[in-house]
């Protein structure tokens, strides 16, 4: 991000001293009988970017709607910039930007009219508004389309126009709820190029997310959030460290051998192999033992007559992270804890499998 | 020099800036909101030319068979009932348009913004306001070209329309609560067309009330519009305006006192 775009004065950004930049202690709230967030603890360094992972209704956007002082939480605290979110509502507001999970822009007026009102709305004066939405517009990539009315404006244009919408005030800390939600793939690498280049600017970033290539392609640290609790933290890294090594992978086109695909790779490792719903995948981790694992697993399955294809070895994901520590996978919870499991224990897939 | 200076202040604003920016931010979010309606032509039709074609439905195809002991016939009966209506149903507008910020998300953007909290809902009023009003305009000039006039004065004639108006704003207060309240475009204009209809057409609005049966005289005859409409008759084309008046303030008022705080509230929940 331009700090310095069309001489402006970027300024100390930090103004409470050296404490993080987000703060949240015990946090907790509940919708009547639906405990959204039962107890959570972040602390987001300043200039680092905060994945918080988790499924549907994990409670991810309440965290969020209460960090930006939209809601009210029932107890524990909430710091922002050093700044209470509830005692000092309208500090933090000050501070910060949010995009949400819709493009929350007016589509019937241009690109161009929507940040300069923004930029009315953070008083900045008529001169000073149509330059930020200039410099804006030019930033995301929106010159060309500036001033034709939003609604014609592609999906990945509409959520680029909400997320200069969230910089017109030069937040220091930036929320960003589900970013590529319903983004095409090209759409969705354009705009995490886009976040990139704002943390390397120097804002600090909470970045809500359900898809586990996005928290790791983006996030310095990783909370998982499941039914309203913290469940794992640590950097990518870490949490890949917790599935213990590689992941050896592969399909069995004729699904009838599946049974027998599972039951040989099962010798293998300590860990319990999964089978995927729909594809037919199977992945089991195979600790450090890695291409050894790889070498006995073609020999098994060799032996036991199992054809396989895309056999290999690979680093784990967070979806298997996820997997492991939740016993579930990630995206296939409903709110309310109804559930409609994607991926099962393998012994069950394959009871199935071999009816 | 362009210096973009956004570095936010260290304290609070003081009290009399405050007082500014709920003003500045008002204007600002009433210049958005008209500036939407201008860009959406179905918009500009269903305020304009629906009240438009009420007018010419009414003086030309029911008008013939309402007899109404009115000087000026029946288009002098009409035209402050339609007026009143038009009025009324601007709160359409209102309330879609809230339900639609608050879908969106554009409601959650404004309020986590250091703007002015009361600007949203009062710019929003603002705009409707001015909107309701060109309506208004409108509908007294085809009036004029299908045989209506004022038959009371230039000043009781614009006191008959800034009645109308506030009347109007009443109605798009209880709006702004039930879209913030409900959130849902189609909901909302479900549940306006439902409450709204009979209000307005169950009154003195149109036809005389005592052609109606004694049940329904009996609503019509004790309800805020019926007294609205009879206020701006009088006002419109002389006679008796006191109790009418008296009963149309209270009237109002009320709607002000419980409705106001209603949809500030459910601007500060809305979720």
């Amino acid at each position: 991000m331009s700090q310095n775009g069309t001489g402006s004065q970027a300024g100390p950004r930090s103004q409470a001293g050296s404490g993080p930049a987000i703060l949240v202690e015990h946090l907790t709230k509940s919708f009547g009988e639906v405990h959204a967030l039962r107890g959570i603890d972040l602390s987001v360094p300043r200039g680092t970017v905060l994945g918080v992972l988790g499924p549907n209704g994990a409670g991810k956007t309440t965290a969020v709607r209460i960090l930006t002082t939209l809601l009210r939480p029932d107890g524990g605290r909430a710091v922002v910039e050093g700044h209470d979110v509830v005692r000092e509502a309208s500090a933090v507001r000050r501070s910060i930007g949010l995009s949400g999970q819709s493009a929350a822009i007016q589509i019937e007026l241009t690109g161009r009219e929507n940040l300069e009102i923004i930029g009315r709305l953070y008083h900045l004066s008529r001169r000073d508004s149509r330059a930020r939405a200039v410099e804006l517009l030019e930033q995301f990539d929106l010159t060309d389309a500036a001033d034709r009315p939003a609604k014609g404006f592609s999906g990945g244009m509409q959520r680029r126009l909400d997320l200069a919408a969230s910089l017109v005030g030069r937040p220091q800390v930036l929320f960003l709820d589900e970013p590529t939600t319903g983004l095409d793939p090209r759409s969705r690498l354009g705009m995490w190029d886009i976040i990139r280049s704002l943390v390397a600017g120097g804002t600090t970033l909470l970045l809500t997310t359900q898809y586990l290539d996005e928290a790791d392609e983006l996030a310095n640290e990783i909370v998982v959030i499941d039914r309203g609790l913290v469940i794992a933290a640590g950097t990518s890294a870490e949490l890949k460290g917790r599935v213990g090594g590689d992941v050896l992978e592969f399909t069995v086109p004729d699904r009838s051998r599946l049974a027998d695909a599972v039951r040989t790779v099962a010798k293998l490792s300590d860990g319990e192999p999964h089978v995927e719903d729909g594809t037919g995948v199977v992945s089991v981790g195979v600790g450090g033992s890695g291409s050894e694992a790889l070498v006995q697993a073609v020999r098994a399955l060799d032996e036991a007559g199992v054809e396989t294809s895309g056999l290999g070895l690979r680093r784990p994901s967070l979806d298997d992270v996820f997997l492991a520590l939740t016993g579930h996978a990630a995206e296939e919870e409903d709110l309310g804890g109804k559930r409609r499991r994607g991926r099962h224990k393998a012994t069950e897939t394959v009871e199935r499998a071999s009816l | 020099m362009t210096a973009i200076a956004v570095s936010p202040p260290r304290d609070s604003p003081s009290l009399p800036t405050q007082a500014r920016w709920a003003v500045t931010d008002t204007l600002t979010i009433a210049r958005r909101n008209l500036l939407v309606w201008a860009r959406v032509p179905a918009y500009i039709v269903f305020t304009v030319v629906q009240p438009v074609i009420f007018v010419l439905m009414f003086r030309y195809v029911f008008g013939g068979a309402i007899h109404v002991p009115v000087k000026g016939g029946y288009v002098n009966f009409l035209l402050p009932g339609i007026i009143a209506q038009t009025a009324a149903f601007a709160s359409f507008g209102t309330a879609i348009a809230l339900a639609q910020e608050l879908q969106k998300g554009v409601i959650d953007r404004l309020r986590s913004m250091p703007m002015a909290r009361s600007a949203v809902l009062a710019g929003r009023l603002v705009a409707d306001t001015g909107r309701m009003t060109v309506t208004i305009l409108v509908v007294v000039g085809v009036g004029y070209a299908v045989g209506f006039r004022f038959e009371n004065g230039a000043l009781p004639a614009i006191a008959m329309i800034v009645l109308a108006i506030v009347f109007g704003i009443s109605i798009c207060l209880i709006a702004a609560f039930t879209g913030l309240a409900i959130g849902d475009e189609e909901s909302v204009q479900a549940f306006g067309l439902i409450w709204l209809f009979p209000l307005t057409f169950l009154s003195s609005a149109f036809v005389p009330i005592y052609t109606m049966p004694g049940w329904l005289q009996a609503f019509a005859n004790n309800q805020p519009v019926t007294f609205v409409v009879n206020t701006m008759r009088a006002l419109a084309l002389g006679g008796p305006i006191e109790p009418n008046l008296w009963k149309s303030l209270a009237w109002l008022a009320g709607i002000f006192i419980v409705f106001a705080p209603l949809a500030v509230r459910a601007y500060k929940r809305a979720a």
